[in-house]
């Protein structure tokens, strides 16, 4: 039956389940990482994100609530065309964390 | 009876065979290293009688007499010249007297005796033969003496540079490690033990310069002097057209051991402006490929603007930026992506009809950037040009920034992508706007039938035909030389004659291809924004030398960087001539 609305799966996240591991290798490779205030101007912008699900600051909350994978396969989607970088209040060097994304997060064995 | 032979001659005689041992083995690794079609190359080329006398020309002009030195900075160039020159002067009519006085013919030598003596004769004749008697002996001995004193010189010039720099027009000199310290002390010192054992004929000073150069030899495949056999095998590999394929074998093994550690690329490194000890220019960058230091190769090869500049003042013309390329592209080139949804992207078929429209491409930063689209748009217009715009809808990038990240197969199919749709539009002439692009577009697309011109070319040559009519301002404008557009392709006159025909041109204290790069390149990966900021203030700086009203440039994340840091109007040439055509 359709009611016109559907319920939305949880999106629940037992922080204490988290590994943060992975975020804070992260984080030292590209400390900017950690000054994102979410204003979603990358994503506005975004080359990748015209034509695929590609969004630098739900990458970033993905990577800051466990959410590895999500991100990695985000991340793998960027063109690093660093328009993203040209429109960021914060001046976070995003193509870095993009690159440094695929980097610390392809490599499971290394953590 | 004449001696040929003292104990004094073994420490020289000794560090001659290691270091021609040393050498050889350095020889055969490069050879060994390189790939297979590139041996052939080689070969090839030393058998072409063409790039034979190329090889020599090159050898003489720029590892004796230092011409580029001497076009760049004469005080420099005399001292570089004066050392190579005059040391090869002295080696070449060491031989000459023995070979044309043959005091040592009438000894019945053996044949070892021979060998040695052939070594070590040529270096210590005054003591094996003190006395010129004959005129041709005289003359000889005068030339001696007059290299001697030209090395002398220019040591002494050497040593001021030491002392003080800016006696030579430098401002940094590169800083040296132990062995390059000693060895330095090795050289300078051999010349004047040399002019004392002559002089005198004191076995003491025999001693110290044979040992001296014993000692100089051992250092020699350790420190910066490795440049001076290497230089020649670089010119070789390089004329026969090889390129380096890694970031230390092979080829670049031959650029590294070539870097004479000069120290020019410091100076000109835009990233000096901020630190003062400048660690992160080239010339330590191939320092810590010799000394294979992983950590610090790669935190070199990341923060580099890919500016181009010190490669382009690079008297060994050492192509630091490929090895730069070939290290990140081992990091990265593994680095999982998911390209797949490129093929949502399309373009309608034949759209530039047949080559009657002119194909235009923004890409990701004339995006960002609006009123330049604007602009071309009104140019296009104005000018009577059908013209599309390959990316109206957003489009991709094109492919530049990723390989400048090291992703080269991701890359490739973003630039196989672009060249569908290209093929598929019909275009026979593609404009862009941003000089990323025109590069990428030029250097790794293959595109040959189809004209690419950036879009400074193209309203020049528009303007020249007579289809725009402009107004001159009084306005003075500075013109910024983009890296990607100036030093690869050396088109610095294109956009001035544009700027010219919109205002008066001025030019900025640096300028074509010793430009200062505006600080926002996609080259670098690493650099945090605090020193990006601190390049383009000395860009700016650099650029009001002469109290221009505007800034403009041709090249849209130049625009976009230099916008934010200043006060004055900068512009787009674009949106110049938009503004002044009627
Ligand atoms: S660099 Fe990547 S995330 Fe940033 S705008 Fe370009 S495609 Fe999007
Ligand atoms: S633009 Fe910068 S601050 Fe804003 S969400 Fe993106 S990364 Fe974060
Ligand atoms: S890279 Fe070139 S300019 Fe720099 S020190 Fe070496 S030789 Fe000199
Ligand atoms: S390419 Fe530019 S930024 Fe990089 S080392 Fe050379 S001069 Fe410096
Ligand atoms: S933005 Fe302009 S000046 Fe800066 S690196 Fe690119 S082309 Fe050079």
């Amino acid at each position: 039956m359709n009611f016109g609305f559907s319920i939305s799966p949880s999106s629940h996240i037992m922080m204490d389940d988290v590994s943060r591991k992975r975020f804070d290798a992260l984080k030292k490779t590209e400390p900017d990482i950690a000054i994102c205030m979410s204003c979603g101007s990358c994503t506005a912008t975004c080359t990748a994100g015209a034509n695929a699900e590609v969004s630098l600051r739900r990458m970033i909350l993905m990577l800051q609530r466990g959410k590895d994978d999500e991100a990695l396969a985000m991340a793998s989607r960027c063109l690093l065309c660093g328009k993203c970088y040209l429109v960021c209040p914060r001046g976070i060097n995003t193509r870095h964390v993009l690159l440094s994304i695929s980097k610390c997060l392809g490599h499971d064995e290394d953590i | 009876m004449m001696k040929t032979f003292d104990i004094f001659v073994i420490p020289f005689v000794v560090g001659m065979v290691f270091v021609l041992m040393f050498c050889l083995a350095a020889l055969g690794r490069v050879i060994l290293q390189m790939p297979h079609s590139d041996r052939r190359r080689l070969l090839v080329s030393l058998v072409t009688p063409q790039t034979f006398l190329r090889n020599i020309r090159d050898i003489f002009c720029d590892c004796l007499l230092h011409v580029k030195i001497w076009k760049r900075n004469p005080v420099l160039g005399f001292m570089h010249s004066a050392i190579a020159f005059g040391w090869f002067m002295i080696i070449v009519i060491g031989h000459i007297e023995v070979f044309v006085l043959q005091p040592f013919n009438d000894y019945n030598l053996s044949f070892a005796q021979d060998l040695g003596s052939k070594l070590y004769l040529p270096i210590f004749f005054r003591f094996f033969s003190p006395e010129a008697v004959s005129p041709t002996a005289k003359t000889l001995a005068f030339l001696m003496d007059f290299f001697l004193a030209l090395i002398l010189c220019g040591i002494l010039t050497a040593f001021l540079k030491k002392i003080k720099s800016t006696i030579v027009g430098v401002k940094r000199i590169t800083k040296f490690g132990f062995a390059d310290s000693v060895i330095r002390i090795a050289l300078w010192t051999i010349f004047p033990f040399r002019l004392a054992a002559e002089t005198t004929q004191l076995m003491v000073f025999w001693w110290l310069y044979s040992l001296d150069l014993c000692l100089f030899m051992f250092l020699l495949p350790f420190t910066r002097y490795m440049h001076i056999p290497s230089e020649m095998l670089l010119i070789l590999l390089r004329n026969a057209g090889i390129k380096s394929k890694s970031p230390r074998q092979g080829f670049a093994l031959a650029e590294m051991y070539s870097c004479p550690g000069c120290g020019l690329c410091i100076d000109a490194c835009p990233m000096s402006v901020d630190d003062e000890k400048s660690g992160m220019t080239s010339v330590y960058f191939i320092r810590n490929l010799r000394k294979n230091d992983p950590e610090k190769m790669r935190e070199m090869a990341e923060v580099c603007l890919m500016c181009g500049k010190c490669v382009s003042v690079c008297p060994v013309a050492i192509q630091s930026c490929d090895l730069k390329m070939n290290l990140r592209k081992n990091e990265s080139e593994n680095l999982i992506s998911d390209l797949s949804y490129l093929n949502k992207v399309d373009i309608s078929e034949n759209i530039c009809e047949k080559g009657e429209k002119v194909l235009f491409f923004a890409g990701c930063m004339t995006h960002l950037t609006p009123r330049i689209i604007k602009s071309m748009k009104k140019i296009f217009e104005k000018a009577g040009e059908r013209y599309e715009i390959m990316d109206s809808e957003g489009g991709i990038c094109c492919g530049r920034p990723m390989l400048l990240a090291g992703k080269t197969d991701a890359a490739q199919a973003v630039i196989a992508k672009n060249t569908e749709m290209i093929r598929k539009s019909g275009a026979r002439k593609l404009v862009v706007s941003c000089p990323i692009c025109y590069r990428v577009f030029k250097e790794e697309y293959q595109l040959e039938d189809i004209e690419i011109q950036h879009h400074s070319q193209y309203i020049d040559e528009i303007i020249s035909k007579g289809k725009l009519k402009l107004s001159r301002t009084k306005s003075r404008i500075v013109y910024h030389d983009p890296c990607e557009l100036g030093r690869p392709f050396g088109i610095y006159d294109e956009p001035r004659h544009v700027v010219e025909s919109c205002g008066v041109l001025v030019e900025a204290a640096q300028n074509r291809n010793m430009s200062v790069c505006c600080g926002g390149s996609l080259g670098s990966i690493t650099m945090s924004k605090d020193k990006r900021d601190a390049v383009t203030d000395s860009s700016l700086a650099n650029l009001m030398a002469n109290h221009p009203d505007e800034i403009a440039t041709a090249c849209p994340l130049c625009l976009k960087t230099f916008a934010k840091k200043t006060d004055i109007q900068v512009n787009d040439i674009a949106e110049l001539v938009a503004e002044n055509c009627s």
